[in-house]
């Protein structure tokens, strides 16, 4: 067999298993979302859909104060979330992959991720029955005297944060301990024969080593927590609303689908933002 | 065929493949003679309503749960001709449905109409030239749901509480804008079936008020859980459906119709025109209007609300009686008002004036 047809062969080989994989992607997103792209240049009037291309959906989102604003909320509340997550979750992984014995380190993983053990809309009630009023963290704070009124923690921004970030702290902590335990030790030896301490080791050498693992699982919490409409809308209290939110408010009673197909190809837009400064901040950081 | 039918003809063959799919998930192991497939709200998911159908009639029905009627809509749009055959839907959009052609006629003489509470036969929602189109099936009224012993009772009785500051962040609002526009119209001494493009500026004005004194807004689960474990003390748009099922393990929830009125929700059931089991379909609706199907819809393990069958009362517990209020039925219908029809237009300012408030 020549290579030139050992390389075709090869070729057709490696076809064959993408295939599945590429059919599944353009039949289930390709093409919905060149449908909903243009489903979003059409627009409602009345109650028909009129199947003529224009930027009244875009126009509208941009001259509509309440509609940019769920675009702004949902990127405050979303990057909060994300530092906040990352903030927690890189020491509970480091402590796992470096203080815990390594065979109690499965243990330690389980207990950290027996959450998401539970279901995502069960969870966000049980919150809201923690945070209000008369919930468990409120009378414990009444109870030792700590504060003397109830804390507005629930119904509100607060209450989708902690939500989110008790969520995507789970998340980002396997990412994180991935990446930690795969270091070889010799990095560390190496710079402390030359004379770094240990801050010095973690600030030049082991954090920038596990950027990769911090970056993926920063961006897989602000792709999954912008998307998000259930913490906002139960934990929320409606108080402000989140892209999300107000793309199922379109479509619920009115059933303006080009009106949410224009918010959801602006929501995309946001993700796709955040993952080109990702990888683009990697790349810098590999280099 | 041009180009836009070929296009919904394949959409339709994708979805009537995805909707025959979880037909047959949803039929499970049973082996009934017959199916059904019907567009219901929760109420109807209860098996206590709907086994009692099943065995009588050797029948799979399969129930597929919608909310909002623009989300059931396009669920009916994405479907076959003959996918479903039965929907409920809320009566004030049962005139949108039919002029999408989707219902079919029924016969008049084959439905319990004048067992009816008079002002639920609702002939100017349920039937057009004529025909009979739908039937109403259950009410109930979104008013003022409160906890009796951290609210004055005597303040309930008047709809201006909605918007003042005495309970100020202890008030939650029901997240629907139709019926609490409406109950905001009721507030400034106004009907609702007058509502109108003029009407908006105050009743902007007075949500805005509303937002300013509220804890929340939010959705019936979250609104009861509130009312519930006293994170609000009033619920504005609550009303039987809401508080009727805790009656037992929170006795001190209660609500009023207050002297301006209040908003009457009402839910219709019809037969689709292109089901292929209209007969079936028929009996159907005949069992939940029949005096026991009403009883069990009433009483369903999702929401209650009043049977509008004046003869579901011989079915129905005192105890349960006394939670849906049965005997202040009719001071209730005399002061509470249907929800406002508005057109597509003033639909779309009344959403985004419900949007605005709750991003003020």
């Amino acid at each position: 067999m020549t290579t030139a047809t050992l390389e075709q062969s090869e070729r057709r080989k490696a076809w064959a298993l993408v295939a599945p994989a590429l059919l599944w992607t353009v039949a289930f997103f390709v093409i919905p979302f060149l449908y909903m792209a243009a489903m979003s240049l059409w627009s409602r009037q009345g109650r028909d859909i009129l199947r003529v291309w224009n930027l009244d959906n875009y126009a509208r989102f941009f001259s509509e104060s309440a509609l940019l604003r769920g675009l702004t909320n949902s990127l405050e509340i979303t990057l909060t979330v994300t530092v906040l997550s990352v903030l927690l979750a890189y020491p509970l992984a480091w402590i796992i992959a470096e203080r815990v014995p390594k065979r109690w380190q499965r243990m330690a993983l389980i207990l950290a991720i027996l959450p998401f053990w539970t279901s995502y809309v069960v969870r966000s009630y049980s919150w809201l029955l923690l945070l209000s009023k008369g919930g468990v963290i409120n009378q414990a704070l009444l109870g030792i005297g700590l504060i003397s009124e109830p804390l507005e923690i629930a119904s509100n921004r607060t209450a989708t944060v902690i939500g989110f970030v008790h969520f995507f702290v789970m998340l980002l902590t396997l990412t994180i301990y991935s990446n930690l335990i795969q270091l070889s030790p010799n990095y560390r030896r190496a710079a402390a024969d030359l004379g770094a301490n240990a801050f010095q080791t973690f600030w030049h050498v082991i954090l920038p080593l596990t950027l990769p693992g911090v970056m993926t699982g920063a961006f897989l919490t602000f792709v999954l927590c912008i998307g998000d409409y259930i913490t906002p809308q139960i934990l929320g209290g409606n108080n402000e609303l989140v892209l999300p939110q107000i793309i199922m408010l379109q479509i619920g009673r009115r059933a303006d689908f080009p009106m949410a197909a224009a918010l959801s190809i602006i929501l995309m837009l946001a993700v796709t933002a955040a993952y080109v400064l990702c990888a683009r901040w990697l790349k810098i950081e590999r280099a | 065929m041009n180009r836009s039918h070929s296009r919904a003809a394949s959409c339709r063959l994708f979805s009537s493949v995805a909707a025959f799919t979880l037909a047959a998930l949803a039929a499970g192991q049973a082996a009934a003679a017959d199916e059904l497939n019907a567009l219901v709200w929760c109420d109807h998911t209860d098996p206590a309503l709907i086994e009692p159908f099943e065995k009588a009639n050797d029948v799979k029905v399969n129930l597929k749960e919608y909310e909002g009627t623009g989300a059931g809509l396009s669920i009916l749009e994405q479907s076959q001709p003959g996918d479903w055959d039965v929907m409920v839907v809320d009566a004030v959009d049962v005139h949108r449905v039919i002029d999408m052609g989707l219902l079919g006629e029924m016969p008049a003489d084959a439905l319990p109409t004048a067992d009816l509470f008079p002002e639920l036969r609702m002939e100017e929602n349920n039937t057009k030239d004529g025909k009979t189109y739908a039937v109403t099936e259950k009410f109930g009224y979104n008013t003022i749901s409160f906890d009796k012993t951290k609210v004055d009772p005597k303040d309930m009785e008047d709809l201006s509480v909605i918007w003042s500051d005495k309970y100020k962040g202890r008030i939650a609002l029901y997240d629907y804008y139709l019926p609490m526009i409406g109950l905001v119209q009721l507030g400034l001494g106004k009907k609702t079936a007058d509502l109108s493009d003029a009407d908006m500026p105050a009743i902007e004005e007075k949500l805005s008020a509303m937002k300013t004194v509220s804890k929340q807004v939010s959705d019936v689960v979250s609104s009861q859980t509130a009312l519930a474990t006293g994170e609000v003390d009033i619920l504005v748009g609550g009303g039987e459906w809401i508080t009727a099922s805790l009656a037992k393990d929170k006795p001190d929830l209660d609500w009023i119709v207050p002297k301006q009125g209040a908003m009457r929700w009402a839910q219709s059931i019809g037969v689709m025109k292109d089901s292929k089991k209209p007969d079936l379909a028929l009996k159907f609706v005949q069992y939940i209007l029949s005096p026991e199907g009403q009883a069990r819809l009433a009483t369903s393990s999702c929401y209650w609300g009043m049977p509008t069958n004046q003869k579901a009362g011989e079915h129905l517990a005192d105890e349960q009686k006394k939670a849906l209020r049965w005997d202040d039925q009719p001071a209730y219908l005399k002061n509470t008002q249907l929800y406002p029809i508005p057109t597509a237009e003033l639909d779309q300012k009344m959403q985004d004036a419900w949007t605005n408030m709750m991003q003020q």
